[in-house]
């Protein structure tokens, strides 16, 4: 029975891959070599579409491992079969908390965490940032002027510079959804060929 | 018509968000502290570290404490449902019809300069939950060591959740919170 496999191999991948959606990967490269519903190739345009569309990383790759493997219901399976460890561990901790959130120690905990959060997403985005505004190849050119030309995406840094004025200063621009940047940045890439 | 707004909302989250769970910081900021008042960010901060330490996808853990918190156990479920169903009928579609949706051109360039944007949008949030969360000098330390280390080491996120929780407690109790 496909559907029931695959509910249980995703449901696997969901309980123990910690860290989001890119932790789920050695967990796809696994089931694909005990079961070849997919080969290493496959998995590896999978990779790039999940990327690429908008959604959770490790949700995109269910989805699409079950679909390639059993068509639309596969891909319903797949994905419900790796949400399901994180609604019943989320829904169980979320009641804990609750019985616990004026808790002076809970309290404490939770004031190191947010450090810690903000820590984490900050270095994400920095992480983010180097592949996208740093061209590495650059430093095996020749003269100092050639490698701080090259080196740096100018058109990326030109982009985030119009972004960050309309984001941060400019009033009425300001107030808008982050998807309008987001869709204008598309257009802008592609009409700039970035 | 609670539970179908936690849905719409949550579908619009996953929608709008590139490239992993920590884009979607700003898109919940907005949708849920901002607009739905669901949350706050200093809430939102406390779930997204609980997220990256228990199993799963951190986007559908966040969202799952969410749900649960407007709507219980079955606002958990409804707001999952809503953030994995936009991912489920693009990728279905590109799966079935554009085999090379990644390798089109296009697609390329729009990318490289979202995530541009994405950087621009991380920053900004860095900046606004640092003024609500980062308010004595012990935090600015957990937040540098966590942030250094991050940077340069292939640390799991556990380790820095569980340090700095019990990093979080011993500040606490030995009175040198809040200096």
């Amino acid at each position: 029975m496909i559907f029931l496999r695959l509910f249980w191999e995703f449901f696997k991948t969901g309980l123990f891959a910690v860290g989001g959606g890119l932790a789920t990967l050695p967990f796809l490269y696994d089931i694909s070599t005990r079961t070849g519903w997919y080969t290493q190739a496959q998995l590896a345009d999978m990779i790039a579409v999940s990327e690429s569309t908008p959604g959770a990383i490790g949700v995109n790759m269910a989805t699409y491992v079950g679909f390639t493997t059993a068509g639309i219901p596969g891909a319903v399976v797949a994905t419900l079969g790796l949400v399901c460890p994180s609604i019943i561990i989320i829904i169980l901790i979320a009641r804990v908390l609750k019985q616990f959130r004026n808790n002076k120690t809970v309290d404490a905990a939770f004031y190191g965490l947010r450090a810690c959060s903000i820590a984490l997403i900050a270095s994400a985005g920095l992480l983010v940032a180097r592949i996208t505004f740093l061209n590495p190849g650059a430093l095996q050119l020749e003269g100092a002027a050639a490698v701080l030309k090259g080196l740096l995406n100018w058109k990326a840094v030109a982009l985030a510079a119009v972004l960050l004025a309309a984001t941060r200063g400019i009033k009425p621009l300001k107030k808008l959804h982050p998807i309008v940047f987001i869709a204008a940045s598309a257009v802008i890439g592609i009409l700039f060929s970035f | 018509m609670k539970l179908l707004t936690l849905f719409l909302s949550f579908a619009k989250v996953g929608v709008m968000t590139f490239g992993g769970g920590y884009a979607m910081i700003p898109i919940l900021e907005r949708e849920i502290v901002d607009k739905h008042g669901w949350a706050s960010s200093e809430e939102l901060m406390d779930y997204y570290a609980v997220g990256q330490c228990t199993p799963g996808v951190i986007a559908v853990n966040t969202a799952t404490f969410i749900g649960y918190k407007v709507g219980g156990g079955v606002g958990g479920v409804v707001a999952t449902m809503g953030v994995i169903f936009p991912s489920l009928i693009i990728i279905m579609l590109i799966a079935g019809i554009l085999t090379n949706f990644a390798e089109i051109p296009a697609v390329k360039s729009a990318f490289s300069a979202i995530r541009v944007c994405v950087c621009v949008l991380i920053f900004n949030s860095v900046l606004k939950l640092w003024k609500g969360a980062i308010k004595d000098k012990a935090a600015v330390v957990l937040f540098a060591i966590v942030f250094g280390i991050s940077l340069f080491f292939d640390v799991s996120p556990i380790v820095f959740v569980v340090f700095c929780a019990a990093a979080g407690i011993i500040l606490t109790r030995t009175g040198v919170r809040g200096k």
